[in-house]
């Protein structure tokens, strides 16, 4: 991102990378509205969780618990557990944003750091700024709010077998945004093939059963990145 | 669905809505300074594949409720990334696989 680049060219270039995320949130968020409602949550609540929480796993794992009546401790601790890997999200793009970025807008644009959103703005080179971090988190989080809405509001007329397809869009995602960049770079191949790897050992072995879903997730995260940064470093990290 | 349910239920998000929000602009708020160390740089631009990666696998098998369904999903999701088709193509193409394989 150069510095010639205007401030409004900036935010269109994010929003415009934001696009591909908005719609695949919608068949996702479609779910999640539907889910709460036939929970027994009112269609505004249901809107209202998309709209302040703005993330998968956890608010469907924390409004899951909501509806089985659990406590608030107990729905605190599980949705902090899943959120956990946001930090390391946050601290990696705490390098990639142009220092002079101030306290307010990294608390602004803060709130739209989601996984997807998180991996688009790492892929773009150099340094991204403000303007298009508020750019490339519009469009997702109109897209999971709108989505909601939608599946909240017709939430009963939706057949069982096209309901669960929709399941998988959100990982269909990932796969979207993963595969390209291993295709092109063998570290980056052999990193995310370390933390599945990672991932099945802790997921099938009874010995670490003992770990929850959300932890899985961040070891499997620590250990591929870790191993990868030691077996493959990158000489020019400093320079972008 | 009572009053009290609601209210409770409310007060839940509000609780969720802080412990989503905290993680994410905590460290980008909080660490301003550039990281020297060689290792820890590229560990941190190795995060997103990993992090990815871990997300996806062996989850993706369970999002449907049934296995074939899901394997003909994945199957069709790595088919079109590999094809670098856009995000929406590859989760509508999972979709509609994993629709026609349950029918």
């Amino acid at each position: 991102m150069g510095k010639y680049i205007s401030k409004r060219e900036k935010f269109f270039w994010g929003l415009k990378k934001g696009m591909p995320i908005a719609f695949g949130y919608i068949p996702v968020s479609f779910t999640f509205g539907l889910m709460a409602v036939n929970g027994g949550l009112p269609v505004w609540l249901a809107i209202f969780i998309s709209l302040s929480n703005l993330t998968s796993a956890g608010q469907f794992g924390g409004t899951n618990l909501i509806i089985a009546g659990a406590g608030y401790l107990e729905i605190v601790l599980t949705v902090f557990v899943i959120n956990i890997r946001y930090m390391m999200m946050s601290l990696s793009l705490s390098q990639k944003v142009e220092p002079n970025t101030t306290l307010l807008q990294r608390l602004i644009f803060g709130f739209g750091i989601t996984d997807e959103t998180f991996v688009v703005a790492s892929m773009e080179p150099g340094k991204v700024g403000f303007h298009y971090m508020l750019g490339l988190i519009t469009g997702p989080i109109a897209g999971w709010t709108v989505g909601t809405a939608a599946g909240a509001v017709v939430s009963t007329f939706l057949p069982e077998a096209l309901s669960s397809a929709m399941g998988i869009a959100l990982y269909a995602m990932f796969i979207a945004i993963i595969v390209p960049p291993s295709k092109k770079s063998i570290p980056v191949f052999m990193i995310v093939i370390i933390s599945i790897a990672i991932n099945l050992i802790l997921k099938y072995i009874p010995l670490f059963s003992f770990i929850s879903d959300g932890f899985r997730v961040i070891v499997a995260t620590i250990l591929g990145a870790g191993i990868g940064a030691a077996l493959w470093p990158i000489e020019e990290a400093g320079t972008d | 669905m009572t009053d009290k349910f609601v209210l409770k239920a409310f007060i839940a998000v509000l609780l969720m809505a802080a412990v989503t929000y905290v993680p994410r602009v905590l460290p980008l708020a909080v660490f301003r300074r550039e990281i020297k160390s060689k290792y820890i740089k590229t560990f941190l631009k190795y995060i997103p594949y990993s992090v990815l990666g871990a997300l996806t696998f062996p989850d993706i098998i369970y999002s449907t409720g049934n296995f074939k369904t899901a394997v003909c999903g994945t199957a069709a999701a790595l088919f079109l990334a590999y094809r670098e088709k856009s995000l929406v193509v590859v989760a509508l193409g999972a979709i509609v696989v994993v629709f026609l394989a349950g029918l």
